[in-house]
């Protein structure tokens, strides 16, 4: 797969990347067509037109997770599989939002999940009614307790969803084509990329690498990875993602208060990506609620896949405040809710039932351990770069070490790690003009692997 | 602030259905603060709810009146009887591998794993010619429909069967394509209306039809049960051609049709070149919580300057999505197994069986009703009626959930939809409640 990977990959000039390589079609413009095959009288949307070639993340998916899910969590999921095959189990529809747990699967999945020594039980006709309700909740009242408490997010304020990825195009949906966006530079490329697709952004400027119309908050070193807001100009939407991905730098509370500041003067609304707040080590922000007024100027969106190996089970969720509101006085969660019934139709109820374990007290604990473990992994990958005498930046708030390799292009560095060492790597200026000097290093892994990975970057630049 | 809103519900008749106006007390929003950020216009053209919440919560205001009235629902189209062991196993066993080394799985493909893909084509499509690399895994048709609308992006003029499945419109009108409501009328401007009713058979007249980019055309019927022919489909794909038109045909009860109409718009010859197919494993296999479905992007079908239409709904995929979940996609395959698919099978014969019993009730009342067929779905017709005023006789009577047809567009003003969807001892029950409601 490596070696494949090598043979596909070009060295371009420009952030462009081949498309995915198993099989399915590539993401590039195509030959023109025979002049006799018919074509339709549709135009092409000019909004595709603009995006660069390709995603960022072809094959094999970098930055995904390796780790088995623990047995607490996997256990809810093939309980509530099973739960489906029966009269008092089966589901349908969910509520767009997120479970709304009915009596009859309350009770079924109280009794179900009964471990210990077995609570009491009635049966009423063929109901089974538990007069214990020691752990099962709601998934949303679950969420605002467990990542939420004392900040004043309620259960009625989350949105569960199939994760963030799908949660960022339902709000550039929501915002529409006549906002105008910020986003860190460097950054997750979905902020940009459905941006482009929504309309709101011009053409692709190459010369500078960046699209029209989008404005980009350079983190780097020098400013130590917070953008210098004095220099950004007013846009309706901030993108801001921390913990960072890619830089995996985690704002501190000082830092979050004047960009809450920052949205509030400029009438502003962050969309805060709090996807790896688990993995903050020290005393930073782990949601952009902590900051006092943020409320009226954020929403935040996360996600189960890097705290739970979530990524293939495909669960998240947007948290919007009721204080948040449009310039007519209009509560953007009135909207969003509305999106969420006509654009989406509920993440899948069994993963849902897993998203409940994860924030049982035992899941809790478990999830700790899947990031422990990783975070273990980051500090095996920093130790190794920084032993090599690299500017070694990240990996201490988050699974990503960001290597800066002074001078060089990205593109150039990730070919010769990978045909050197055949370990796949992520180009910084992929995420961005910012991220060029530097390439992304993630931290998911089995231990082994990361292991060899390291001794491989010690042979390499030693 | 958000709790000083106040929603008021007004039934009109000139309007689809009550709109939910938001009156705000200006006295407390003065010092609240608000962004600088305006709301989507779009947002605000939307005239109301989305249907089916709307329905969800007439629900539970009656029942809220009436605790101890046993409410059967025949509304929202949702499947009701449990999944077959075979699907839901594969699904128990396959998250259960999710904590062992080598059954644990990360990212899959945006796309949909290949063997669904490949299960897919072969279980839907065999002799159409459609690769497995055409069909896109999704979570579901609704959330298909919004990613193509996405696709196609505000330039694009839409043509729909009035009444119809109200996500096409309201994802239309979301993404701009649309002018606003005609208050008189209940439509939206910019949107081309094909009328379905008796008096043309429930297939449009095509010839007084406008040439719009795209048709969204759904067969079997949602809400009408109507399942168009072999000659009306190709009448439909010979107009795309000749209009130089995409058609967005939503297949998802294709599995019910028990007359031998076409299950797949890619039976019509040269519709790979116009046509893009949506599908869903909710009604096929109880999937509506589970949440799985498919859309078939033909290769050959091409943009006005000959870019392939495939090429940018793999992007979106990619960009805005994550692919469906890995556990739903087991069981889709489990479903699509020989045992597999026998089971869920039966499953819709039962429904089938209770859109039959349901006909039969209507019948013996005298009434008109359509559909039921080769749909779940009875559209029942009450001449002269405003649809919301029979489906409150109906609840506030019998107790029955059922949907009016105005919320599916205009042309369904005098119509009620009825779901076959129900445990059987419901579905006679109602019809007891109806019989003695409407003799």
């Amino acid at each position: 797969m490596i070696t494949t990977l090598s043979l596909l990959f070009s060295r371009p000039s420009s952030v462009s990347i081949p498309g995915k390589i198993n099989g399915v079609v590539k993401c590039v413009a195509s030959p023109s067509a025979e002049k006799t095959a018919y074509k339709t009288k549709v135009s092409r949307n000019e909004n595709l037109a603009k995006l660069q070639a390709g995603y960022l993340f072809p094959e094999p998916r970098i930055g995904d997770t390796t780790e088995p899910i623990p047995e607490v969590i996997t256990s809810a999921m093939s309980k509530r599989s099973y739960a489906l095959s029966t009269v008092d189990g089966y589901s349908g529809y969910g509520a767009e939002q997120g479970e709304k747990v009915s009596n009859d699967l309350h009770s079924f999945l109280v009794w179900s999940y009964s471990l210990s020594p077995p609570y009491p039980i009635s049966v009423l006709s063929s109901r089974l009614v538990c007069l214990f309700a020691p752990h099962v909740e709601q998934l949303r009242a679950a969420i605002a307790s467990t990542y939420y408490a004392d900040l004043g997010i309620e259960e009625d304020d989350i949105f569960v969803s199939d994760g963030a990825k799908s949660d960022i195009s339902r709000l550039q949906v929501l915002f529409g084509s006549n906002v105008t966006m910020a986003v860190q530079d460097p950054s997750y490329p979905a902020y940009v990329d459905s941006s482009v697709i929504l309309g709101q952004t011009g053409q692709f400027q190459k010369d500078v690498e960046k699209y029209g119309n989008i404005e980009y908050m350079r983190c780097t070193p020098e400013n130590g990875f917070f953008p210098d807001l004095s220099t950004v100009r007013r846009t309706d939407i901030i993108f801001f993602c921390s913990p960072n991905n890619p830089t995996g730098y985690a704002a501190s509370r000082e830092q979050l208060t004047r960009l809450v500041q920052f949205a509030k003067e400029n009438g502003s609304i962050i969309v805060y990506d709090s996807a790896y707040a688990m993995y903050v080590s020290d005393d930073s922000p782990r949601s952009i609620f902590e900051i006092p007024g943020a409320k009226e100027v954020a929403l935040e969106v996360s996600s189960f896949s890097k705290y739970a190996g979530f990524t293939g089970v495909r669960l998240g969720w947007t948290a919007i405040p009721k204080d948040l509101l449009y310039s007519d006085g209009f509560p953007l969660a009135k909207d969003f809710n509305r999106i969420v019934c006509t654009c989406f139709n509920g993440a899948s109820n069994i993963a849902q039932a897993g998203g409940l374990a994860c924030v049982s007290a035992e899941g809790i604990k478990a999830m700790h351990e899947v990031v422990g473990f990783y975070k273990e992994n980051t500090a095996i990958i920093v130790d190794t770069f920084e032993s090599l005498g690299f500017k070694v930046y990240g990996g201490k708030n988050a699974p990503y070490v960001w290597v800066h390799f002074p001078g060089r292009s990205s593109w150039d560095v990730f070919s010769e790690i990978l045909e050197k060492t055949h370990v796949v790597t992520t180009p910084g200026s992929g995420f961005g003009p910012g991220g060029e000097g530097f390439v992304r290093v993630s931290a998911f892994g089995h231990r082994e692997n990361v292991l060899e990975a390291c001794r491989r970057f010690k042979q390499l630049y030693k | 602030m958000y709790k000083s809103l106040s929603f008021a519900f007004m039934p009109c008749k000139t309007i689809l259905q009550p709109r939910a106006s938001i009156k705000t007390q200006d006295n407390e929003n003065v010092t609240s603060y608000r962004t600088k950020v305006a709301r989507n216009p779009t947002m605000e053209r939307l005239q109301y709810n989305y249907l089916f919440p709307e329905i969800s919560a007439r629900e539970a205001q009656h029942v809220k009146k009436y605790p101890n009235a046993k409410v059967i629902s025949l509304g929202i189209g949702d499947t009701t009887e449990p999944l077959p062991d075979v699907v839901a196993l594969s699904m128990a066993n396959y998250a259960h591998g999710l904590a062992t080394p080598t059954g644990y799985r990360g990212y899959g493909a945006e796309q949909g794993s290949k063997e669904l893909r490949k299960a897919i084509a072969e279980t839907f499509y065999k002799d159409m010619g459609i690769q497995d690399t055409e069909v896109f895994v999704s979570d579901g048709a609704q959330c298909d429909i919004s990613r193509l609308q996405l696709l196609f992006g505000s330039n694009m003029s839409i043509a729909v069967q009035d009444p119809i499945f109200p996500a096409y419109i309201d994802s239309s009108v979301i993404i701009g394509q649309t002018g606003d409501v005609e208050t008189e009328s209940g439509r939206y401007q910019n949107i081309e209306y094909m009328k379905c009713g008796p008096q043309n058979s429930f297939f449009p007249d095509l010839s007084k039809t406008a040439r719009t980019d795209i048709i969204f055309f759904c067969s079997p019927n949602n809400p009408t049960g109507h399942a168009a022919s072999w000659e009306q489909l190709e009448q439909v794909v010979r107009f795309a051609q000749e209009n130089g038109s995409i058609i967005v045909y939503d297949s998802a009860y294709a599995v019910y049709i028990t007359d031998g109409s076409p299950r797949s718009i890619y039976e019509i010859p040269g519709a790979k070149k116009v046509a893009i197919e949506v599908s869903s494993f909710s009604k096929i296999a109880g999937f509506t919580g589970v949440r799985l479905g498919w859309t078939v992007v033909p290769k050959e079908l091409m943009y006005s300057n000959g870019f392939p239409v495939i090429n940018d709904f793999n992007r979106i995929v990619c960009t805005c999505f994550n692919g469906a979940s890995r556990i739903a996609q087991a069981g889709g395959l489990a479903s699509l197994s020989k045992e597999g698919f026998k089971a869920v099978i039966s499953l819709v014969d039962y429904y089938k069986e209770n859109a039959e019993i349901l006909l039969e009730t209507f019948k013996s009342l005298g009434l008109r009703a359509y559909g039921g067929v080769n749909a779940p779905y009875l559209w029942v017709h009450f001449p002269g009626s405003n649809s919301w005023d029979v489906f409150n006789e109906i609840l506030e009577k019998t107790h029955i959930i059922t949907v009016p047809g105005s919320g599916f567009g205009p042309a369904g003003k005098e119509f009620i939809r009825v779901t076959a969807f129900g445990h059987r001892e419901n579905i006679l029950q109602a019809s007891d409640r109806l019989t003695s409601l409407l003799k």
